[in-house]
């Protein structure tokens, strides 16, 4: 099927080739971010810990012999290939042994807390420190304001630029 | 030597319960007054002696415990536990702080010799010295108690037969870092004891002015250079020893090291503004407070397992003891605080969001925040144990959301904090000092975006991106405060730029020597940000078998099994190209030893670092498969900046140790306004400025 005239002027267009770069750029875009099935299960298996009292990453475990890690990456890889969603994998995992095996707290329930507090906790003391600052700040006690003759605030200004000449800076040289 | 040790031990307890007790009644009889029957003064200078004999006393218990590991006396139940004849001599040392009981006991003789530098050095200011030296003897009293009744080193073993040899020492531990990371760390966390006793001898005695800041700045300064060094060292041993293929992974006991550090640094900030403008008097206090406590429960998290940890060599059961110990020093702080806080009110107040004191004010925040946060993860499974009976695990997934972020601010403060001036910062002066940097920030941002880093593809390499840019921007604004300074030197004096940068900082080491610290930081903070590209490759590799990674080619020339006394070792040579080009002269060998002693396994990674990146190579153990080695290969890069950034922390941490040059001073005979009511002419001295 061949496009008229009238056709290709408009997808040759300055505003149909803008669009198109546009749209190609979002694809470009979009494809970076899609993971291969290596990436998936190194991005899943941070999210694991080994459970056989390490204390490591599953991926850090390197324990000659370790009863669990091989394992709990069959089963990672297991759900890779069935075409499982990474929370599917996750779910199946915490099933089989238990919560610990997470390396981070979930986000429901009391595991919430666990993410929550530290923002608010920093929020918080933020705010408050802006608040304090600005109340000092509001009830600083101010100079009298004394008028100063002629010659007085020019040898302030000269002093003040002869300062700013020596040490051109503001703060403590 | 067991008996000397123990009987060492006994009389250094009785000698530190002395220096509390007649130091404790001596201040007392100073503070009320009046007469008593015997001097106070004496009184006090005998409980400062006691304190100077009792280093003696822990000296020879901790020269004791040495010697025994050294003559293999194993009749010891600790040298039964942590030592054995074909141990390498280096590792006897470190069996001294390997296991509970020597640990402690290093814990306390280098708390009796910091006591000890602190009572010689007692002329400074007499009283303020001996209600530290108190407080101080009330620390060591703990610690001795501990090592005679709770956790003694010197206990002999089970049914009196000592073995013919013993079960050595933990693999993990023989490694040469585990020679000086230990002591390194343990420096840091008991030398905050000694500004901790200042700050609170200072506020119970209501001591006037600033002098005891004055008097602790090097202590704080050269604790805190000590804590960095052991936590840094203790990083490097992770990343060689644990194998696989980090530095950090958010252990507990890592977290404990990490939260003193911290708040730490936040003391070493907030008493500038104490010394300079009178301010945050009751936060400083807290703050060194906090610090000290702090350490004593990051040995309690080490100690107790209160929390899973790879340190798990080192539990045991004395964590009531720390526990009933940071409840009293709480109750002390708490007490002396609430009876005294009238002493501490501000002479001034921030008079300005945008303004040097401000900005110390929210380093302060960010680094508290971090603390918090860090602390709040490490106890979170116990939290959730408590509450919903299931422990969940908080590890390194959890740190990299909450964690980072605040890192990430902390090191745009770094570069800020430098460019505001006290009191206020007017507009002119922030568009003067804040282009520079604007303009590195945006060009680094995109010539990374450039090169190829996705921020918008993997939420590590967005954190990467804003720690490179930041990075650059910190840098410049550092670096353009030094030659702003040479420069104004340059013009006065006619010196070259060098020099004049050289005098500039020797003017002021302090400044200057805090901006290198910075500097230091910068460069460890790209080193971090390298870790979001860390790849590996795991391979089974038989004779003439390649393994590719990056740029590499690992080629293997043979698999190879060796013995000694102390261990079996099974090891790979693997030869190393580079672009088809061989780069290493000897092969690398990673390799996986059994002790003898314990049989024990453990890695010992083979690393050729570049500043590019480190080739990371771990020999896994053999395939079940194919029977084959299993090597493991990391790309892991820009770590070597971290260890450089280290280097440039400690230089610039000594920097600001040594004392300022002082400004000429010259004298000048100035006429007196009226002569009239006096008859002579005074002398005044005035400063030339240099």
């Amino acid at each position: 099927m061949s496009l008229s005239n009238k056709q290709r002027s408009l997808f040759q267009s300055r505003p149909a080739r803008l669009a198109q770069a546009a749209v190609v750029a979002v694809a470009v875009c979009l494809s970076l971010g899609v993971t291969d099935t290596s990436a998936r299960f190194n991005d899943v298996g941070r999210k694991l810990i080994c459970t056989c009292g390490c204390a490591q990453s599953l991926l850090g475990c390197d324990h000659v012999g370790c009863p669990n890690r091989e394992g709990e990456m069959t089963q990672v890889r297991n759900g890779i290939a069935g075409g499982q969603s990474d929370q599917l994998i996750l779910d199946g995992m915490v099933e089989r042994y238990g919560a610990t095996v997470l390396g981070a707290p979930t986000t429901k329930g009391f595991d919430l807390v666990a993410w929550i507090m530290p923002f608010a906790v920093a929020a918080v003391a933020l705010i408050a420190t802006i608040f304090l600052v600005r109340n000092w700040a509001k009830h600083q006690p101010r100079l009298a304001d004394i008028p100063m003759t002629a010659v007085q605030r020019r040898a302030d200004e000269a002093m003040r630029e002869r300062i700013r000449r020596e040490t051109d800076t503001e703060g403590d040289l | 030597m067991a008996a000397f040790g123990s009987f060492a031990l006994l009389i250094g307890l009785a000698l530190a319960a002395y220096n509390l007790f007649a130091g404790g009644i001596a201040l007392r009889l100073l503070a009320v007054g009046g007469p008593a029957r015997v001097s106070p003064e004496r009184l006090a200078e005998t409980a400062r002696r006691a304190g100077i004999a009792g280093f003696v006393a822990v000296t020879a218990a901790a020269f004791a415990l040495i010697w025994s590991v050294f003559h293999n006396d194993f009749s010891i139940e600790y040298i039964v536990e942590h030592s054995n004849i074909a141990l390498p001599t280096p590792y006897k040392f470190a069996a001294l702080w390997s296991g509970q009981e020597g640990s402690l006991l290093l814990w306390a003789w280098l708390l009796a010799a910091y006591g000890f530098v602190l009572r010689l050095t007692h002329k400074t200011d007499v009283k303020l010295h001996a209600y530290a030296g108190t407080i101080l003897a009330g620390v060591q009293v703990f610690f001795l108690l501990l090592l005679n009744f709770a956790a003694p080193p010197f206990a002999l073993v089970r049914g009196g037969i000592a073995p013919e040899d013993g079960n050595g020492l933990n693999p993990l531990l023989q490694y040469p870092e585990m020679v000086i990371h230990p002591p390194m760390l343990y420096l840091g966390y008991v030398g905050f004891t000694i500004p901790f006793a200042f700050a609170l001898g200072a506020l119970m005695m209501r001591y006037p002015g600033e002098k005891w800041i004055h008097i602790t700045r090097r202590w704080t300064m050269m604790t805190w250079l000590f804590l960095t060094v052991g936590v840094f060292l203790g990083m490097h041993w992770a990343y060689a020893v644990l194998g696989w293929g980090g530095y950090w992974g958010w252990d507990p006991v890592e977290n404990a090291s990490l939260m003193p550090w911290l708040t730490g640094t936040a003391f070493l900030h907030s008493v500038m503004m104490q010394e300079k403008r009178g301010m945050m008097k009751q936060w400083n206090v807290w703050l060194i407070f906090a610090t000290f406590m702090l350490s004593i429960l990051g040995t309690l998290l080490t100690r107790a397992g209160l929390v899973s940890s790879v340190h798990a060599f080192a539990q045991s059961s004395i964590g009531p003891w720390f526990v009933t110990f940071l409840v009293i020093i709480m109750a002390v702080c708490l007490f002396t605080y609430i009876l005294q806080r009238d002493h501490l009110k501000s002479e001034h107040r921030v008079e300005s969001l945008v303004s040097r004191e401000s900005s110390f004010l929210f380093n302060n925040l960010v680094l508290l925040a971090a603390c918090f946060t860090i602390l709040w993860g490490t106890l979170f499974p116990v939290l959730s144990e408590y509450v919903e009976g299931t422990k969940k695990t908080v590890s390194g997934a959890y740190y990299s959301h909450v964690a980072i972020p605040i890192g990430v601010f902390l090191l745009l403060l770094t570069g800020v904090g430098p460019l505001l001036a006290w009191r206020a910062s007017s507009f002119r002066s922030l568009r003067r000092n804040f282009i520079l940097p604007g303009i590195a920030f945006l060009v680094t941002a995109i010539v990374c975006i450039a090169v190829g880093l996705r921020p918008w593809a993997d939420e590590g390499v967005f954190y990467s991106l804003i720690t490179f840019s930041l990075a650059a921007a910190v840098a410049t604004a550092i670096s353009s405060e030094f030659l702003r300074g040479a420069g104004v030197i340059h013009r006065q004096t006619g010196k070259n730029y060098l020099s004049s940068m050289i005098l500039l900082i020797r003017r002021s080491t302090r400044r200057y020597g805090g901006y290198i610290v910075h500097l230091g930081l910068v460069v460890i903070f790209i080193g971090f940000a390298g870790y979001a590209f860390n790849r590996s490759v795991e391979k089974p590799m038989g004779f003439g078998d390649t393994l590719d990674i990056g740029p590499y080619t690992l080629k293997n020339l043979g698999n190879t099994q060796e013995s000694n006394p102390n261990y079996d070792t099974e090891f790979s040579q693997l030869d190393v190209y580079e672009n088809g080009k061989k780069i290493l002269d000897q092969p690398m060998a990673p390799e996986k030893r059994v002790y003898a002693a314990s049989g024990q396994p453990q890695t010992m990674v083979a690393n050729h670092s570049t500043m590019r990146w480190d080739l990371y190579v771990v020999y896994e153990g053999r395939d079940q498969a194919t029977g084959l080695p299993l090597i493991k290969a990391f790309l892991n890069p820009l770590v070597m900046w971290i260890w450089a950034g280290l280097m440039v922390v400690v230089f610039g941490t000594l920097v600001a140790m040594v004392p300022s040059l002082s400004p000429a001073r010259a004298v000048a005979t100035v006429p007196l306004p009226d002569p009239g009511t006096l008859a002579s002419r005074t002398p005044a001295v005035i400063g030339s400025g240099d």
